[in-house]
């Protein structure tokens, strides 16, 4: 596959680690948080971790989409299958998140919701249009890299005038989770969660450009290399990271120079700032109430936000007391410290979000690394 | 390292759960169903054997103890035509393949239609006219069946089951229990082209990919493996769940583990570039027409001659190796150079987000 596998190459994997393996000082540690659910999935599933010397340490970070997403977020998409008859749209992922009351989208499916899995925001908006009596609801997730489209079919739908299309809008900033890592006692000020460095968003970079990370590497000292989601990239993110660190340097480096400019993708920051607006504050899961780390649908387009068009309003619900998905989302716990890994939380039963999406922390462990607890 | 915590799974809320789709998708909440209910209260001897199909004892003729073999598949394939086949095809040869892995000469089929109120008869002719083309090419024919039609809304145009009965020659012994540590595991051919086909044509979500499914009758090339006596401990076809599935659950039977080299695994581009897009793993993705043979490592490349010799595997290829595993772990050596585990699919693939 042209433009893939030229990123997997298992040679070049093997250069590369060699020069990390001849960069890396001896006596030094070295602990880099990728913020990425993406780049989790590529170190678990290509067994990156494996090529890497054993002073050079993952952490994994809160940027899994449906990871950080809270369980009253989901209860209110449930409601709205449930008790107000709305078709939900949603991406895959989010279907196996477990809500209240033992459910998920998936099982609030079993009991008869309309929920439907989509590819994209045109999907959702198809279905509005073929089915003119019924209300329907885009359940919208993630970070930047899905806002854009979420605000293109907010556009498309006053446009058309398509009136029974709502979105219940749910997506969260990257910029204010790592602010929320970094500010964090674990980081701050016990240094129990030590941290050199981050491998930088690539998808979310493709929109939000390489500048918002510039004020972490100044204000916080920590260098930010940008990467790609495959393999190699993160291997070569890792040398640069490595480099900094040695060289004493805090710079915002782009790896991933092929996809992400230092603006980014300003067609698509326009269209956002149009639909969108700050949200005062947003409950995540792991970071608890992050300020200003969220968006909402600006008043201009009130008649396309679900929240107003159906009244909902947002209860926290906590976590199951065990669950160790807000340590694990910070950095601070690795999966096989929490209790509930791979006993009673499995990918089949999650009890916490991050063993649900395969970028998720727990569910990429359980499913590709376990084996490496047993020897 | 800590000790492996074991694993609890949660059984199944019969009170108050309800059927969802990860019951159906060939991960592990379908093995949890199966187990604690169909098994529980149907159990015994010939349904513990656990293979696709059940070995049975038969009446003793001319003198000679026979043993038959009988197997029983649901089609409920949307859409009901795609690339490559439609669900008449399909049908027939699901159910032919399950019988024949076990080692059986497939002879007969019994077939039940459950029809939707409403379902043009054109395309019902079409079904049925490729159900009878494929018996034919297989050599099993359809002997006795049933029709039944549900109200409009209440099915899904047309659902098949197909019941196989095959026999089996003496002495001849396969089962997902008989994997031992330094077999080798063969597939036929490349992953992954029946559900990538069947998924470029889903309503939601066409795609133009040149691609068929590569379901087909394997009775042929089995036959054709068996007779030249080597040291096979089982066939099985990959379908739901894919590759990852059938290992895992041979590997639980026999209580080995295997490891598997991803640079030896054949996936064509065109599949391997609609996995990537659509966010799957052609490992987990269901194949119609594909074998997976663990046979005794000494008989490996005469196994893989006669396959390729075989129309229908000329791409086999030596994927990897059974190992001693308490486990039970399906390993893999990836193309990067790591490595990582295999794991039983967990409901349905989804695609990530980001």
């Amino acid at each position: 596959m042209k433009y893939i596998d030229e990123f997997r190459d298992g040679e070049l994997a093997k250069n590369l680690a060699a020069s990390i393996g001849a960069t890396v000082e001896t006596g030094r540690n070295y602990s880099f948080m990728e913020f990425c659910g993406g780049h989790t999935h590529a170190i678990s599933r290509y067994g990156l971790s494996d090529l890497l010397p054993p002073t050079v340490r993952m952490v994994h970070g809160p940027g899994c989409p449906v990871c950080v997403l809270p369980i009253g977020r989901v209860d209110m998409a449930i409601d709205l299958a449930l008790n107000h008859g709305v078709i939900l749209c949603t991406y895959g992922d989010t279907l196996r998140v477990p809500a209240s009351d033992g459910l998920s989208l998936m099982k609030a499916k079993a009991r008869g919701g309309d929920i439907r899995m989509v590819y994209s925001t045109i999907d959702a908006l198809q279905i509005a249009r073929d089915n003119p009596a019924r209300e329907v609801v885009f359940f919208a997730i993630g970070f930047e890299t899905t806002t854009p489209p979420t605000a293109v079919a907010i556009l498309q739908a006053e446009a058309e005038g398509l009136s029974n299309f709502s979105v219940l809008c749910c997506h969260v900033l990257t910029p204010s989770a790592i602010s929320n890592i970094l500010e964090s006692p674990e980081v701050r000020q016990w240094g129990t969660v030590p941290l050199d460095g981050f491998i930088g968003p690539a998808h979310v970079s493709t929109v939000i450009g390489s500048r918002p990370y510039e004020f972490f590497a100044e204000e916080y000292r920590k260098p930010v290399v940008i990467a790609g989601f495959e393999p190699l990239d993160v291997m070569q993110a890792i040398l640069m990271l490595v480099r900094q660190v040695n060289e004493g340097r805090a710079e915002v480096e782009n790896e991933f120079s092929r996809a992400v400019s230092r603006d980014g993708n300003l067609k698509a920051q326009d269209r956002v700032a149009e639909v969108f607006e700050l949200r005062r504050e947003f409950e995540w899961r792991g970071l608890s109430v992050v300020p200003y780390s969220a968006l909402k649908i600006r008043r201009k387009y009130a008649a396309f936000d679900a929240e107003r068009r159906f009244d909902l309003e947002y209860r926290s619900v906590p976590d199951h007391k065990a669950c160790d998905c807000g340590a694990i989302l910070r950095g601070v716990k690795k999966p096989q410290d929490c209790k509930l890994f791979g006993t009673v939380c499995t990918p089949e039963n999650p009890i916490g979000s991050c063993m649900v999406s395969s970028e998720g922390a727990c569910a990429a462990h359980y499913s590709y690394g376990r084996y490496k607890d047993m020897h | 390292m800590a000790e492996m915590k074991r694993a609890y799974v949660r059984p199944l809320d019969l009170k108050q759960g309800r059927v969802d789709l990860t019951h159906g998708s060939g991960g592990r909440s379908m093995v949890q169903l199966i187990s604690e209910l169909f098994a529980k209260h149907l159990g015994n001897e010939y349904l513990g054997q656990g293979n696709d199909g059940a070995v049975l004892p038969a009446p003793t003729i001319h003198g000679c103890p026979g043993r038959i073999v009988m197997s029983t598949d649901c089609h409920v394939v949307s859409p009901l035509f795609f690339p490559g086949g439609d669900i008449g095809c399909l049908s027939v040869h699901g159910t032919v393949n399950d019988v024949a892995v076990m080692g059986a000469t497939p002879l007969y089929l019994a077939a039940g239609f459950i029809l939707e109120e409403g379902f043009p008869l054109s395309d019902l002719a079409r079904i049925v006219e490729s159900m009878a083309r494929a018996a034919r090419e297989a050599g099993v024919p359809v002997v006795t069946g049933d029709t039944k039609v549900v109200e409009r809304g209440k099915g899904d145009g047309v659902f098949i089951t197909t019941t196989g009965v095959g026999v089996l020659p003496d002495g001849l012994e396969l089962g997902g229990s008989r994997a031992r540590p330094g077999d080798a595991v063969i597939i036929s051919g490349s992953l992954g082209d029946h559900g990538v086909a069947i998924m470029s044509k889903r309503e939601n979500l066409s795609f133009d990919a040149p691609i068929e499914s590569d379901t087909a009758a394997l009775n042929g090339l089995i036959a054709a493996m068996l007779a030249i006596g080597a040291d096979l401990r089982c066939l099985r076809d990959p379908t739901r769940g894919g590759l990852a599935a059938t290992l895992n659950e041979i590997a639980g039977q026999s209580g080995v583990g295997m490891m598997l080299h991803e640079k030896a695994i054949p996936v064509k581009p065109v599949v391997a570039a609609a996995c990537e897009f659509l966010g799957l793993d052609p490992l987990y993705v269901a194949n119609e027409g594909k074998l997976i043979a663990i046979c005794a490592s000494a008989d490996a490349e005469r196994v893989l001659a006669v396959m390729r010799a075989h129309p229908l595997g000329r791409e086999a290829a030596l994927i990897g190796e059974v190992i001693a595993d308490d486990h039970h772990f399906v390993q893999l050596t990836t193309a990067f150079g790591g490595r990582r585990i295999v794991d039983w699919l967990a409901g349905d693939q989804l695609p990530r987000i980001c």
